[in-house]
């Protein structure tokens, strides 16, 4: 049985928590309004990109010089996983959720007899990883300066996954995001990126000329495109984040609420039983005599 | 035939521009070209420079980088990776994209090593060209 003071420092203590954890809901509902802003003010871009580079992909897919990134390398021996995840924790099942989906992704393909390559983006995914798939590990990139992510992150994670393909490392990458979906709910995702893949219907192309060529053009934008796949995955991992951090805390808040009401009622019971255990001593003690 | 054709400008952050427009004038990778309503469907690939917009308003220069141009009869949408309105490009800015295509001829391969001494060669006109 705690004693009194002890309740009561209990008591204090979950109450701080209480306002520790309603603070930073707070700060990540203001930081999703504003992940969300970024996702969609460049979601017009990503769409346009990706229906020409859908009309150019079907129109020259085909052909025998087709760029590799697009038509691949003709094996698909070695996997190249990125891992994206957050720099920070207290965010709710957000980064065991990715992890556990690239897990079962790298679990297949060992079993297939394939040869798997990871590159994470984010502390937690590389912490969560490292113990089972450290001998895997190929790169990290390190986004906890990063306050908000730019196109320019973006652009440096997909130079680097296009060196490494440039270098022969890998045959097929694949990202691995959460879609923000809402609040309460993200979509662990994996994205095919290399060999490009498109979405969609590819009308674009119809009736357009072309300048320089097709060709050209195609190869020019590929690595643009996977650099706005990158930056697209970056900002919904951002908005899901925050969101699965707003809702981990809006529960912790009103756990902690709730843990304080049972803490208070023992300390109020327990408080009532030592007064009435003081007065039955003087009750007893006034009859003896 | 209408005299106005919907312009779009969208670098990969934002939209930067959404109007009725006149004519675009496009630095495209095989030379400039301007599109007015009701011309031929085409991409272009873009090369740096500046981007003219007459619209209803006005005209509005921007300095773009990279992308390509979509034009069809009644649009003309530009993709650009990198796209600012030209008052917002610094010399400091330019110096920095300089450089940075500098870097990129420096460890292009052979067979790309044209296209990169162009890329810098572009670059360093638009600054020439902004009088920065």
């Amino acid at each position: 049985m705690p004693s009194l003071k002890d309740l009561k420092n209990r008591i204090g203590s979950v109450k701080n928590t209480r306002k520790i954890t309603k603070a930073m809901q707070m700060v990540a509902a203001a930081k999703l309004r504003r992940a969300q802003d970024a996702a969609v003010a460049a979601r017009p871009y990503a769409e346009r990109m990706n229906d020409v580079m859908a009309g150019l992909a079907a129109s020259v897919g085909g052909s025998d010089s087709a760029p590799r990134l697009l038509a691949g390398t003709g094996s698909r021996q070695i996997h190249l996983l990125v891992v994206m995840t957050s720099e920070r924790g207290l965010c709710g099942g957000f980064n065991s959720s990715i992890v556990r989906q690239a897990r079962t992704r790298i679990n297949e393909l060992l079993a297939k007899g394939k040869t798997v390559k990871i590159l994470t983006v984010g502390k937690k995914g590389r912490e969560q990883l490292r113990r089972d798939y450290g001998t895997h590990f190929v790169g990290h990139v390190d986004m906890s300066e990063v306050k908000r992510v730019g196109y320019d992150n973006a652009v440096t994670i997909a130079r680097d996954i296009l060196a490494r393909f440039d270098a022969g490392e890998f045959d097929v990458a694949t990202l691995y995001y959460n879609r923000f979906q809402s609040v309460i709910s993200q979509i662990p995702t994996e994205m095919q990126v290399i060999p490009a893949h498109f979405e969609g219907e590819a009308t674009a192309s119809a009736g357009y000329e072309y300048e320089p060529s097709e060709e050209a053009i195609l190869a020019d934008l590929l690595p643009r495109g996977l650099a706005t796949q990158v930056f697209a995955a970056l900002l919904e991992n951002a908005a899901s984040e925050q969101g699965a951090r707003m809702s981990a805390m809006d529960s912790a808040t009103r756990n902690a609420g709730d843990m304080i009401n049972r803490l208070t009622i023992q300390y109020n019971r327990s408080r009532q039983a030592a007064i009435t255990k003081e007065l039955i001593e003087i009750i007893s003690g006034a009859e003896a005599l | 035939m209408a005299d106005t054709m919907q312009f779009d400008l969208v670098a990969p952050e934002r939209k930067l521009a959404s109007v009725q427009a006149r004519e675009v004038r496009i630095p495209g990778a095989d030379g400039d070209l301007t599109a007015m309503p009701g011309h031929a469907p085409l991409i272009t690939g873009l090369r740096p420079g500046i981007l003219t917009v007459v619209s209803t308003e006005g005209t509005a220069d921007y300095a773009v980088t990279g992308g390509f141009a979509e034009i069809s009869a009644e649009s003309v949408t530009v993709l650009a990776e990198r796209a600012m309105p030209k008052a917002e490009m610094t010399a400091a800015f330019h110096a920095e994209m300089v450089a940075e295509a500098r870097a990129v001829k420096a460890a292009a391969p052979m067979d790309a090593a044209d296209s990169a001494a162009k890329l810098l060669a572009d670059m360093e006109a638009l600054g020439t060209h902004m009088g920065l």
